[in-house]
């Protein structure tokens, strides 16, 4: 636990030294939902039919960008191997760098999304499930993305292949946490699709640190 | 035998001698399949002749996703055993299985104009087939991103696996949500339920979309190992020639 609280406060103070790079995630996401009422014009009700899906695609196109450095800052300086050879299983520290991508990236993304909301007319009754399913659906993203953040490792064009490689695994994800929040806009409840985004982050949970680690050592070997 | 056929030129000397009789096999079952669907068999009740589509579009996207089945397959082998063939075989299955893919989404296409009055739905069965084609994609993008092709073929191999989860989604996305699609009617329980005319040409065009995948990956698998050699010739080629 202690190697996992390591290479997470490392990771957080990184983050924190470079500070624009995580804030530049979230201007990201708040440009890119704010391109829409432009787009498609500003009658109110449209935005509000619109509002769940364009946050959630958002918010994913967001979480993508900021995975490219997952790795890849420590790939080229060679810190990976570093972080390889310490007593502790690679799978742990793929782990912590997940977390940390999470609190630098999808936590900040939780937090604007409220406001975006606003901006987009969306009912008062969707910004509680919009969070919740938000909270349950952006570490999975953080989790698939670690698995595409290490294939790319080494290649030519990662960050171009990364997009190419993960957003269909989002895909998920993003079905069932626009569909929990168009069911409460509509009186339904939404059960059903917040069990199915805390299965599939379960699921993810355990097997992509793993194959995470699996991605790692065919770069590094 | 499954370690005796690791080395290539021992594969092909076996190929060598399998592939005509593949490609007879398809020709066959093509020929008759096609008579049989095109000629032999009445027109549907409902759909008229429209329905002679069925015979493209259903054993596309059965080799779609035996195809995708057979590329995780070899990647699993590819990265437990470091069989090389396997790697091939990846490697040499990816492209045929995205164009049967394409394949069974363009048919289904051109079928659903007709039946169901638009090109395209956004059900489950024909969202998870796209899902399957950008797995594809992707891993033959991933496969071809390295200057090292070692390490390409084990990235891709990687996710490969991962994009396994989408095959059960596809078979079971039709019974798990209330889609347009039509659920299973010839691979379920208490047996097929289509009339004997129309389910013959069918299988006999299965079948013979089995054998042309053996038929082109044995091809490819030749290509790839012959494209090997001329790298490996390139490399020598370019040392010799640097020292000398």
């Amino acid at each position: 636990m202690t190697g996992f609280m390591l290479i997470l406060r490392r990771d957080l103070h990184l983050a924190m030294r470079q500070g624009m790079d995580s804030l530049m995630v979230v201007m990201f996401f708040v440009i890119a939902v704010v391109l829409f009422p432009f787009g498609v014009g500003p009658e109110s009700n449209i935005l509000a039919r619109i509002a769940p899906g364009v946050i959630w695609v958002a918010a994913l196109l967001a979480a993508m960008l900021s995975l490219e450095r997952l790795f890849q800052t420590d790939y080229e300086d060679g810190s990976l191997e570093l972080l390889a050879l310490q007593p502790i299983a690679l799978e742990i520290t793929v782990m912590a760098k997940v977390v940390a991508h999470w609190l630098t990236t999808g936590l900040p993304l939780i937090v604007a999304a409220p406001l975006l909301a606003v901006l987009m007319n969306l009912p008062d009754e969707g910004f509680v499930i919009l969070i919740v399913a938000l909270v349950l659906g952006t570490p999975t993203l953080s989790l698939i993305g670690a698995i595409g953040a290490a294939l790319i490792l080494g290649s030519r064009r990662g960050g171009i292949l990364l997009s190419l490689l993960v957003l269909p695994l989002y895909i998920p994800v993003l079905i069932f946490g626009v569909s929990a929040v168009d069911a409460v806009i509509s009186g339904f409840e939404a059960k059903a699709q917040l069990l199915i985004l805390g299965g599939i982050f379960f699921a993810a949970l355990p097997l992509c640190p793993w194959v995470g680690a699996a991605a790692l050592r065919q770069a590094l070997d | 035998m499954f370690h005796r056929f690791a080395n290539p030129t021992r594969f092909l000397k076996l190929a060598d001698v399998i592939q005509p009789w593949i490609a007879g096999a398809t020709l066959v079952l093509l020929g008759a399949g096609l008579y049989f669907g095109l000629f032999a068999s009445p027109p549907d009740y409902q759909q008229g002749e429209t329905v002679r589509l069925m015979y493209i579009h259903v054993p596309s996207a059965w080799m779609a996703m035996f195809c995708y089945s057979a590329l995780a397959g070899s990647c699993a082998v590819a990265l437990i055993w470091k069989h090389p063939l396997a790697d091939l075989a990846a490697r040499a299955t990816a492209p045929i299985g995205a164009a049967f893919t394409f394949l069974a989404l363009v048919t289904g296409s051109l079928w659903g104009k007709p039946m169901w009055g638009t090109w395209w739905v956004w059900d489950a069965r024909l969202t998870s087939m796209l899902v399957l084609l950008f797995l594809y994609l992707g891993y033959i993008a991933l496969n071809n991103a390295f200057d090292d092709p070692q390490r390409g073929s084990k990235s891709s191999a990687i996710l490969a696996l991962v994009g396994f989860v989408n095959v059960p989604i596809i078979k079971f996305s039709v019974d798990w949500w209330n889609t347009l699609h039509q659920p299973a009617s010839v691979v379920k329980m208490g047996g097929p339920s289509i009339h004997a005319d129309i389910l013959l040409p069918l299988l006999l065009m299965a079948a013979a979309f089995t054998t042309y995948y053996l038929w082109v990956l044995l091809i490819r698998i030749r290509t790839e190992v012959a494209l090997g050699k001329i790298r490996a010739r390139q490399m020598q080629k370019a040392q010799t020639g640097y020292k000398g």
